[in-house]
């Protein structure tokens, strides 16, 4: 499985008092990839937005940030997706927003917008800050699903870009797979026994993953697999959330139709309540 | 979790023993069945036809182990308004009908209905079933016949009943008044007296064997006509060849009206609400620890109903007490609810003219206790000490049912329960509950770690409207592995939920799993939400530093022993969980707690509960526990007695020690291996046991428990218990 490193690292810019820290997280990040910022502003140019970006964007002269500056006006979703595709950007930041008073977050509707339809990898950051917190543990889904080992392999380089030392591979499991409901004892040990069997074939295939994965960058991480009887997309949010993940690596989702929107499942669940950083790959 | 060797040779050994509680169970379940059928309009004999159809339909297609089907007290009211709107024969198609919704319930696996029920409303419903009950019974107990349309009215017309009574000229009323009297001072003094002749037969049944007896004394004795006058006796109780020859023809005349549907919808409701609340409470005292199949069972008890309906019999439910009963006597699988419908056969072919010598007033007495035990005002102060709130949802429920009818209160309470959810926590936003109603919030997993352990997560908000989710995974976890229910990432827990999660609590502690909560007192700092904080910090008691006497005298007992004394309540019992005497108790706490100062032996008041829900009956004694430092047998050993020769027929065997026929004699021995029971009672310990007072002892393997009367020992007693104790110790050191 081939590689795609980030080499374009874009970001929405409006001028809010999460600007700065915005730009810190974005500026930080194309330095960890080694990768070109391009910071897009959905508006008229003038000469003192422009200054204002470059004052913040000083402190990273010294890790020989190059960053690039676009104007465009238009309609927000349009002018960021266009933007992407005209620039070949690989991620895209957006922000989520914080809902009143109680500590979750959730992605806003135009972040929502671009995320359905974009076709880069996207990172959602809940809450960006000026300072640098450390990535220690990031969790990855193990879905069984094409895109999966991209997903587990880009994960893995993620780690090593952010010097994060724990990955932990969620393989998430729907409970029809079990094909047993529990009644009474006897359905409960059938429904136990499918249950370790299905974990053991999950943790196998996820396990024949990893040794497809280029040996430096598994080298030195701590790797952890946790099978997870539940509805695919919330549980590994939940999960997330309970570990107190710094990250989260997604799988793009296949397909969207209204009826995805309105019986939420898989990623829509996660952008309704965001429990850390997400990454949805490409 | 046995394999499933021996299977039909375990049937075979335990099938006299539950032969035995069949036979006691179908002596409560004949005065209950004729009173229950009518209380609600039906001929008396519709009671017995529910119990022994669903006890033959049950007991074969069921899928819980030791429950006990029949006329459930929870229909009475509902029964009662399809009787007199619908007439009998159309009454026993909406029953069939019932029957059938119950086994499509089973069907789409609904047997997590009863969840979705908010405990203070099921409470209030309950209490509001009890109080119809009640209400009307109580003037046919005081031999007052009167007719009014509301239960409101009947309950308010009680004192003018009263007053008539002790006014009474007539002699056949008289006595009518009396035999009721007599027979709720019977059942509501019968388990305050500890006598074992006495609890042999139970008290529904003395109730009917003295009113029989009564008349028979008159007829025979006396020459005289029974003095109880004629209009208060049971009637109609037809001959077994009656009830075939009059199989009613059902009425399919009235069934598309409003009523009816609304009779077979309240049927249903309350008949599966009561089964499955039951056949919860009664997998907790299953002995053997067994789960029962919801599912399965409502499939069975709807197929009973629609059979019973048809030969003109009232709905089959799974009933409390009748279970509770079966269980304390020893049952141990479903044949012994097939035997109590075969004995009620057998009662109602040899002795349904008997049966018609029982005077109305005194059956309606145990009614009357009935409904008393489900409204008691015990139900109130429970209610008020988990929060305000609830009295109001509680009396929400209770009042409209009175005043409306049972599905326009249960609703009524759901409604309610949710509109004080949304108000106390209006600082958490509105949206908690709408915007995560839908969410799939329960995350469960195994950890793994030096012992895995399942890890249980709950987010937003947990209570009565999305409980099942949480219930669908914790019942996919067996009961002897390790579970952390963790509820931080949880606004707000409601006391349906708390509620539940103690009964698996106990559950898991007693099949040697444990179950841990986390994250409340977390968030009751965080989101001060008053359910939680109630109750994990129960109101303090008002602070008893005042001890009573026989307090003070155990701390001057202590001293002069060099004990430690400590009087306050301890909750955690688990070392008593393994004690077969306990096998089909729940423990409360233990308190009063003398011990030794490396604990070997500790003498205790313990306060423990048989039964479940409304047949729960509570207990105190003081015991001794002794911690062995080697593993010995387990055992049981009791004072021979005549309890023991009869039940010796019924499969249970006493263990003979050769050479000590005197202890043989004297005593009860029982146990499972044999050959090490009689190695163990070397002359040593068999002497000790014949040259000192005689205490009920029991061994788990490991540790001793004894104890003596059936009530709380004095300072004296205690002293010799413990002297008792320590010198069984150092005999047992010796062997």
């Amino acid at each position: 499985m081939s590689l795609k490193p980030f080499k374009s690292i874009g970001i929405g810019v409006a001028y809010s008092p999460n600007l700065k820290a915005n730009l810190f997280e974005a500026a930080r990040l194309s330095v960890f990839f080694g990768a070109k910022l391009f910071l897009i502003h959905v508006g008229e140019p003038s000469e003192e937005k422009t200054n204002m970006l470059s004052i913040i964007l000083k402190s990273f002269e010294k890790d020989k940030l190059d960053y690039e500056v676009i104007f465009k006006t238009g309609d927000p979703v349009n002018v960021i997706l266009s933007t992407t595709e005209q620039k070949k950007i690989d991620l895209l930041i957006l922000g989520a927003v914080q809902r009143e008073k109680i500590l979750k977050y959730y992605v806003g509707s135009i972040a929502r917008k671009i995320t359905r339809k974009a076709k880069c990898s996207i990172l959602l950051l809940i809450k960006p800050a000026v300072e640098r917190m450390a990535c220690k543990h990031i969790v990855v889904n193990g879905l069984k699903d094409p895109k999966t080992e991209q997903t587990i392999t880009t994960a893995f380089y993620v780690a090593n870009q952010l010097k994060s030392n724990k990955i932990t591979i969620v393989e998430e499991i729907e409970e029809e797979e079990i094909h047993v409901k529990v009644d009474d004892d006897k359905s409960l040990r059938l429904a136990t026994i499918n249950k370790e069997r299905i974990k053991l074939r999950e943790n196998s295939r996820v396990k024949e993953i990893i040794t497809h994965i280029p040996e430096e960058l598994t080298k030195n991480k701590t790797i952890k697999l946790q099978p997870i009887f539940g509805k695919r997309g919330y549980s590994i949010g939940h999960y997330a959330q309970i570990t107190r993940a710094d990250l989260l690596v997604m799988n793009s989702p296949s397909k969207m139709t209204f009826w995805d929107r309105l019986f939420p499942h898989d990623i829509e669940h996660i952008l309704t309540e965001l429990p850390t950083d997400v990454l949805i790959l490409q | 979790m046995s394999p499933k060797k021996n299977n039909i040779k375990d049937f075979f050994k335990t099938l006299p023993k539950n032969i035995f509680s069949g036979f006691v169970v179908s002596l409560i379940a004949l005065p209950l069945g004729l009173g229950l059928a009518m209380a609600s309009d039906a001929p008396p004999i519709a009671g017995i036809i529910a119990a022994v159809i669903g006890g033959i339909t049950v007991s074969i297609l069921g899928g819980s182990h030791v429950t006990i089907v029949g006329p459930g007290n929870g229909l009475v009211g509902v029964l009662l308004v399809a009787i007199t709107t619908l007439g009998l024969e159309g009454a026993y198609v909406a029953i069939m009908c019932s029957g059938i919704l119950l086994l499509l319930l089973g069907f789409f696996r609904m047997g997590a209905l009863a969840d979705f029920f908010p405990s203070s409303a099921i409470q209030g419903m309950l209490a509001a079933i009890g109080l119809i009950i009640l209400g009307k019974q109580f003037h046919i107990m005081l031999a007052h016949k009167i007719k009014r349309g509301d239960t409101i009215d009947y309950l308010l017309e009680i004192p003018f009943t009263i007053n008539d009574a002790v006014h009474y000229e007539n002699k056949g009323l008289i006595f009518a008044a009396l035999a009721g009297i007599l027979s709720l001072t019977i059942m509501l003094f019968y388990s305050k007296v500890r006598n074992k002749y006495l609890q042999l037969i139970p008290a529904p049944m003395w109730i009917v064997i003295l009113s029989i007896g009564f008349s028979y004394y008159f007829e025979i004795g006396l020459h005289e006509p029974n003095p109880i006058a004629p209009e208060y006796m049971v009637s109609g109780i037809p001959s077994i060849q009656e009830i075939i020859a009059d199989l009613p023809t059902p009425n399919f005349s009235g069934i598309w009206s409003f009523s009816f549907f609304g009779s077979v919808l309240a049927l249903t409701l309350i008949s599966s609400i009561e089964s499955l609340l039951s056949i919860k409470a009664v997998d907790k005292l299953d002995p053997e620890k067994r789960r029962s199949n919801v599912n399965r069972d409502l499939k069975a008890l709807g197929l009973a109903t629609v059979g019973s309906g048809l030969l003109g019999g009232l709905n089959v439910v799974t009933v409390i007490a009748r279970s509770s009963v079966n269980v304390n006597q020893g049952a141990s699988n479903r044949s012994s609810n097939f035997f109590h419908a075969l004995f009620l056969v057998l009662f109602i072919v040899f002795f349904s003219t008997q049966l018609t010598r029982i005077p109305l007033p005194a059956l309606m007495a145990i009614l009357v206790y009935t409904g008393y035990k489900l409204a008691s005002p015990k139900v109130i102060t429970k209610m008020f000490s988990i929060g305000k709130e609830q009295l109001i949802i509680f009396f929400v429920t209770l009042i409209v049912t009175l005043k409306i009818g049972l599905i326009t209160g249960i609703l009524a309470g759901v409604l309610a329960t949710f509109i004080i959810h949304v108000i106390i926590n209006r600082h958490l936003g509105y949206g908690l509950f709408f915007r995560n109603l839908l969410k799939p919030n329960v995350l469960m997993y195994k950890e793994h770690g030096n012992k895995d352990n399942y890890y249980v997560s709950v987010k937003h908000f947990c209570s009565f409207l999305n409980y099942f989710r949480l219930k669908k995974h914790l019942d996919a976890i067996p009961e002897n592995q390790d579970v952390i229910v963790d509820f931080s990432l949880c606004d707000f827990v409601d006391d349906t939920v708390l509620e539940n999660i103690n009964n698996y609590q106990e559950l898991f502690d007693k099949r040697g799993g444990h179950f841990g909560v986390v994250g409340l007192d977390l968030h009751d700092t965080e989101t001060k939400h008053p359910f939680a904080s109630r109750r994990l910090l129960p109101v303090p008691n008002i602070i008893k530093n005042s001890l009573t006497r026989r307090q003070t005298n155990m701390e001057t007992l202590a001293e002069d022993y060099d004990l430690k004394y400590y009087p306050k309540k301890k909750k955690n019992v688990s070392f008593l969980n393994s004690f077969s005497f306990f096998s089909t108790k729940h423990i409360n706490h233990i308190y009063n707690k003398l011990s030794q100062k490396d604990n070997d032996i500790t003498v205790f008041d313990i306060e423990f509960s048989e039964g479940e829900f409304i047949a729960k009956e509570e207990g105190r004694k003081t015991m001794l526990h002794i911690n062995l430092d080697q593993r010995i047998p387990e055992f049981t050993l009791d004072k021979e007695g005549f309890l023991e020769k009869v039940s010796a027929f019924a499969g249970y065997k006493d263990i003979p020690i050769e050479n000590h026929d005197d202890f043989s004699n004297r005593f009860y021995l029982k146990g499972e291996n044999e050959a090490g029971i009689a190695k163990f009672f070397n002359d040593d310990v068999t002497h000790f046991f014949e040259s000192n007072p005689y205490y009920h002892v029991e061994s788990n393997g490991s540790a001793i428990l004894i104890f003596g009367k059936e009530r709380l020992a004095s300072i004296k007693e205690i002293k010799a218990l413990y002297d008792f104790g320590k010198r069984l110790k150092q005999v047992i050191q010796t062997v």
